[in-house]
């Protein structure tokens, strides 16, 4: 079932210029869609579009029926689209996690009694119950995104988009984040959309659209992205540098399949070759 | 310049109970030429490190020495404008830190604050040249905000605004993070090109292994305040056992060398891309055939 759709949405932030050109796509509940492109694609513009920041000035954005050109659905729209951003700093608010955690919720006046189960909810989600009443400024960026997300988890969105939400952060945060959203969107169902130019961060995903020039270049499986690898580079992004590696041993002779995409998987492939 | 530290200890905060010690005795000497990389956890210390090359954090009372070329920081009269002048420091997400009306009067600033002495003329004639040197066109983008520009675009102003006094050291936290792969292989790009000419050394602090083990000649690992371990990529990487202990993960080429060598399939290589390649390929048609 679709309860995200845009139907041939054109956006412009300069009205000379369109950002976004004629762009139609439909997610569906429970659904994992990674979204990459290089810097200046329009990955993030897309982004904004979901959750009404943006509003197209041709076409239309529906989630779960409510329209962005509509002004009274606004409201509606951002009570089913979470979005976190990439710099973990600009999206805390409260001195305390769970201040920060029921924020959202507080200004949506839902009952107390309600606001408190939603911060276990959203906290036991992320990993970061502990953290409770701990001070955000003394967690690591890893651990504030994942505030950050708690802190989107608490409005009980339908979709979660994470623009570049890892962007920030080093390896061990980026997994730390990664796996909670992989755990969200498989256990508890909630429809996720990553925005990235990490190459590696659209495995496990459901389904790819790959951003170039404002429309939408490629779209597929992980593993139909990953075949097209001068597709790939000529739109500016680089498979993860063991898929080079791969590229190169099979430019020298050495008998490998295509569209390997993990250093695990290279490494199986090369056993198996012994 | 080479760049000489012994036994550095930096504590952030007052109060002596309270007080976090971010360096616990740090000694790391770069020689000039090379293109350093310095790995490690968040807040493993490294940033706190490379802070203090351009005497952006004060060496603190009996915490130790630091030299970079004739500069001793010791030393009451050390000049540090001069210093900063020879040694460009670039810190993380750089075109955060642009400030001016418009681009040239952003990258001219360094001359102004580093080199008092230098005429209108010769900064006009400077700036041109570094905005150049990042590959952007002088003339269409001096007159422009710093504001209006795309991502990859402030990246190289800010760049430029470093390189602009033409520094021997050039010191990098976090360079390519942010940057797409395009971005990113051409900001590598530049960084070879301007090893080539002025800039004589490299310092780069990381989180991206398969980036250290690719550019680097050498590499510190610090962890807990310490330099646990310094050497080629290829010494470093080989420790894989304390790597994991301290959270960092292998390079793909250093990865693949280990798991290959437990099915008895030895390929010995410096762990870059290009020699990894080369040393299986060898192995499996050479050794094979």
């Amino acid at each position: 079932m679709a309860i995200l759709t845009l139907e041939n949405v054109s956006f412009s932030y300069d009205k000379r210029t369109r950002a976004i050109k004629n762009v139609s796509l439909q997610v569906d509940k429970g659904e994992y869609i990674a979204i990459i492109g290089h810097n200046g694609s329009g990955k993030s513009t897309l982004s904004k579009l979901f959750n009404g920041l943006c509003v197209p000035d041709a076409g239309e954005v529906t989630v779960d029926g409510f329209s962005s050109r509509n002004k009274k659905d606004l409201f509606e729209i951002r009570k089913r689209v979470g979005v976190v951003f990439q710099n973990p700093d600009n999206q805390l608010v409260a001195s305390i996690v769970e201040d920060d955690v029921a924020f959202g919720p507080e200004n949506l006046g839902v009952e107390r009694e309600e606001i408190g189960k939603r911060i276990d909810f959203a906290l036991k989600a992320v990993g970061m119950e502990k953290f409770r009443h701990s001070s955000p400024t003394r967690l690591s960026g890893g651990q504030k995104q994942r505030i950050a997300i708690a802190g989107v988890l608490a409005l009980n969105p339908e979709i979660l988009v994470l623009d570049e939400s890892t962007a920030m952060l080093d390896p061990q945060g980026r997994e730390e984040v990664l796996s909670v959203i992989r755990k969200l969107n498989k256990e508890q169902g909630v429809t996720v959309i990553t925005v990235s130019h990490y190459m590696d961060e659209i495995v496990g995903a459901d389904r790819v659209f790959v951003m170039n020039d404002g429309e939408i270049a490629l779209s597929g499986t992980p593993e139909e992205i990953f075949k097209q690898k001068e597709k790939i580079t000529s739109l500016g992004l680089e498979n993860p540098v063991c898929s080079e590696i791969a590229q190169k041993l099979i430019d020298r002779g050495l008998n490998l399949p295509d569209g390997i995409l993990t250093r695990e998987k290279l490494l199986e492939e090369l056993c198996a070759l012994k | 310049m080479r760049i000489e530290v012994k036994d550095l200890k930096h504590a952030y905060g007052e109060s002596k109970v309270l007080s976090n010690a971010a360096l616990n005795g740090v000694s790391l000497n770069i020689e000039e030429g090379e293109f350093f990389g310095i790995i490690g956890q968040t807040g493993s210390g490294k940033t706190t490190f490379v802070q203090h090359l351009n005497g952006l954090i004060k060496l603190q009372k009996d915490s130790g020495s630091i030299k970079v070329g004739e500069f001793d920081f010791a030393d009451k009269k050390c000049d540090f404008r001069a210093l900063r002048a020879k040694l460009g420091m670039v810190f993380q997400y750089p075109e955060y830190q642009l400030f001016a009306e418009t681009v040239k009067d952003d990258v001219a600033f360094g001359v102004k604050n580093f080199m008092p002495n230098i005429s209108e003329e010769q900064t006009e004639q400077m700036v041109k040249e570094a905005l150049t040197t990042v590959g952007l066109n002088y003339e269409k983008i001096k007159d422009k905000s710093p504001f209006e520009l795309s991502g990859g675009q402030k990246r190289r102003v800010a760049i430029a605004g470093v390189i602009v006094t033409k520094p021997e050291v050039l010191v990098l936290d976090e360079p390519v993070a942010g940057l797409d792969p395009q971005g990113k292989r051409d900001f590598i790009a530049l960084l070879h090109r301007l090893h080539k000419t002025f800039v004589k050394t490299i310092v780069l602090v990381s989180h991206d292994m398969d980036l250290v083990a690719e550019n680097c000649t050498r590499i510190a690992v610090f962890a807990h305040g310490n330099v646990l371990l310094q050497g080629t990529p290829k010494q470093v990487f080989a420790d894989e056992p304390m790597l994991k202990e301290l959270g960092l993960e292998l390079p793909v080429t250093a990865y693949l060398t280990k798991e290959l060598e437990k099915i008895g399939v030895n390929i010995d290589n410096d762990y870059t891309a290009q020699s990894f390649v080369d040393a299986l390929i060898n192995y499996y048609k050479g050794g094979k055939a």
